[in-house]
């Protein structure tokens, strides 16, 4: 077992890198302020080719692989989590079961234009009633002649608003519980589709967060993603795909507090000397790193796991509760070392808190990262 | 338009520290980057043949781990890359480089060279119009902007000063000395980059791939001695302040106010 990357993967952790320095991090308090949307960065992402890494040649993407994706919302997230949450939530929850469900008609014609980022992609599954309970969906879809019908409500969904196609989850069959869910492709020029009003967040202010609403909204019957009733198993599927990509956010984040702080701890000076140079933040610092590392490695295994076609379920999840947790700590320590200027909007860690909250919260809570790792030791 | 781009792999001066007893480089883990000057470089022969068709050559001499920088140049776009790899190179100062890379470039087929200025380590700009006097072409240093003429057999190109600059017109086959200023480098797609490690390869020319005679080579064909090296002054980065008017006058004054010159 090696843990060093082949050149090439460094070679694009080095342009990933760059382009977060140059592009992303300059506005990442700015678009944190005002909760502005970066569509510029977007656009950006998308000439260099970020939001079709995972997508095959064939169909107009890089052809590369999970890990090379994971290093790229890594490195954004380490300047900014808002744009890291952009493009994960893109790539592994509207490109990733569009990839792996989709018919070979649907593939070439929406891969192309996510890859190119032509098109952004988002996901809907949760709804006021269906949070951690995903199965209890009540947005309906009712097939009538050639379309479905679909109507329903989903909440918080990332990428509302600017994306052009939803992965969207619906009853076709409620008598039959999950195995009465379908998933859909759902256009936003789609008749009856429609967003709700912007949510006011903690953190990731920048990134798009809005109620889906679909009255009567006609869905062709070919945007049926997979086969009808097999709906459920494409949401979690996706979410344990997803879930690697907030883990790599979430890693991201931890990264960008503790080279903010060891930056900081060795310009501060108190009592005549660097704050560096106390024992008591060398230990913190020791710590950071050593979780950060720790994480690292869980999300690295999660990703390579994906790309190995090994079941990765429980993988992905221990990379996302380590990781956002890690996050979450790390960056408190990182406010606790910068004392009174962390505490500013000036010096970001302040926003670096804020954000890494959500990782513990979204695409499946801690306690659910639990459950699943639990439930894969118990069956 | 056929392009060939000389680059060269050297260490990353803005992470040189200097051993502050013997006031030597001290390059131990120092990463090696492409030259920006020649990064630049090669950035606009790939827009420009982006725009006007043909290929983009790159040419480097160097050690073996300047492949790396070759995969790089891949990876960005250029069509093909070339190193001069070869134990008779070793030790050239800047007139046997120049012998080398211009002995290669005659075996290629080109309308333009483009060189950096002058690479971050030596900071010398005598290889690129060393090549130019080598091929017999004109040669136009510093140059910002590129524009090929509407027949392709010239292009004018905005030579930069400190203080001014000129516009030149100059027929191809010419040689131009890129400013980092010319091309904003790209950010490298994941699919060029493995592309450019899995698919692609850079090719080793060695002296005997040349038509040149070896005594024009290596340290024998370097007249330079090296007297003695010292580090560059720095000068800092400056900061750029965008205002108007009164607004711009009095932020100026506040600056002199702050530095003690008023």
């Amino acid at each position: 077992m090696e843990f060093t990357f082949s050149p090439e993967y460094e070679m694009c952790r080095e342009s990933f890198r760059r382009f977060a320095e140059k592009e992303a991090a300059p506005i990442a308090v700015e678009i944190d302020e005002e909760e502005r949307f970066p569509a510029g960065t977007v656009e950006k992402l998308a000439r260099a080719g970020m939001l079709g890494i995972t997508v095959p040649k064939q169909y107009g993407g890089q052809g590369a692989d999970n890990l090379v994706y994971i290093m790229c919302v890594e490195e954004l997230s380490r300047v900014c989590a808002t744009t890291g949450v952009i493009v994960s939530a893109h790539a592994s929850l509207c490109v990733a079961p569009i990839l792996e469900n989709g018919t070979e008609a649907q593939k070439q014609k929406y891969l192309p234009r996510l890859a190119s980022g032509e098109w952004l992609g988002a996901f809907g599954l949760t709804e006021p009633g269906a949070g951690t309970d995903a199965s209890g969906q009540k947005t309906r879809a009712v097939l009538d002649g050639d379309h479905y019908v679909l109507n329903g409500n989903k909440i918080f969904i990332t990428n509302a608003g600017y994306a052009d196609v939803y992965i969207i989850m619906a009853m076709t069959d409620p008598g039959k519980g999950t195995r009465g869910i379908s998933a859909f492709i759902v256009e936003k020029t789609f008749p009856g589709f429609s967003v709700g009003t912007k949510e006011k967040k903690m953190g990731i202010r920048g990134s798009s967060t809005r109620e889906l609403i679909m009255e009567d909204c006609i869905v062709p019957k070919e945007n049926l993603l997979g086969v009808e009733g097999k709906g459920f198993g494409i949401a979690m599927k996706t979410l344990d795909g997803g879930r690697i990509g907030i883990a790599a956010q979430a890693l991201g984040i931890a990264q960008g507090a503790l080279d903010k702080t060891v930056a900081y701890t060795k310009e501060r000076r108190q009592f005549g000397k660097p704050i560096s140079a106390f024992q008591n933040t060398q230990f913190q610092l020791a710590d950071m790193e050593t979780r950060t590392e720790a994480a690292r490695l869980l999300v690295y295994k999660a990703a390579s796991f994906k790309d190995a076609k090994k079941p990765y379920s429980k993988e992905a999840a221990m990379a996302k509760l380590f990781a956002s947790e890690t996050a979450s700590e790390v960056a408190s320590l990182a406010v606790q070392l910068h004392g009174g200027y962390g505490y500013m909007r000036e010096y970001e860690v302040e926003r670096m808190m804020r954000d890494a909250k959500i990782t513990e919260i979204y695409e499946g809570t801690s306690e659910v990262q639990r459950m699943v790792i639990s439930s894969a030791l118990l069956k | 338009m056929n392009i060939v781009v000389c680059i060269k792999q050297v260490p990353d001066t803005t992470e040189v520290r200097l051993d502050p007893v013997t006031g030597t480089l001290i390059r131990d883990g120092v990463p090696s980057i492409m030259n920006p000057d020649d990064k630049a470089g090669l950035e606009a022969a790939l827009r420009l043949r982006e725009k006007y068709g043909g290929h983009v050559t790159a040419l480097s001499m160097g050690p073996p781990q300047a492949a790396t920088m070759m995969r790089e140049a891949l990876a960005m776009g250029a069509d093909r890359a070339i190193l001069l790899g070869d134990r008779a190179f070793a030790g050239s100062d800047t007139l046997a480089t120049s012998s080398a890379i211009a002995a290669a470039i005659r075996k290629l087929d080109y309308d333009i060279v483009i060189t950096g200025r002058q690479a971050i380590d030596g900071d010398t700009a005598q290889v690129g119009p060393q090549i130019a006097e080598h091929l017999s072409i004109p040669n136009i240093s510093y140059a910002q902007e590129i524009t090929p003429s509407e027949d392709r057999a010239s292009v004018t190109v905005k030579r930069v000063f400190d203080d001014r600059y000129q516009m030149q017109r100059v027929k191809l086959p010419c040689l131009l000395t890129a400013l980092s200023e010319l091309a904003e480098p790209r950010y490298l797609s994941p699919g060029r980059v493995f592309d450019a490690w899995r698919e692609m390869k850079v090719e080793n020319w060695t002296s005997a791939d040349l038509d040149i005679n070896p005594a024009v080579l290596g340290l024998k064909g370097s007249p330079t001695r090296v007297k003695k090296s010292f580090p560059k002054a720095v000068k800092p980065a400056g900061a750029v302040i965008r205002l108007e008017g009164r607004e711009a006058a009095e932020a100026v004054l506040r600056k002199l106010k702050e530095n003690f010159i008023l």
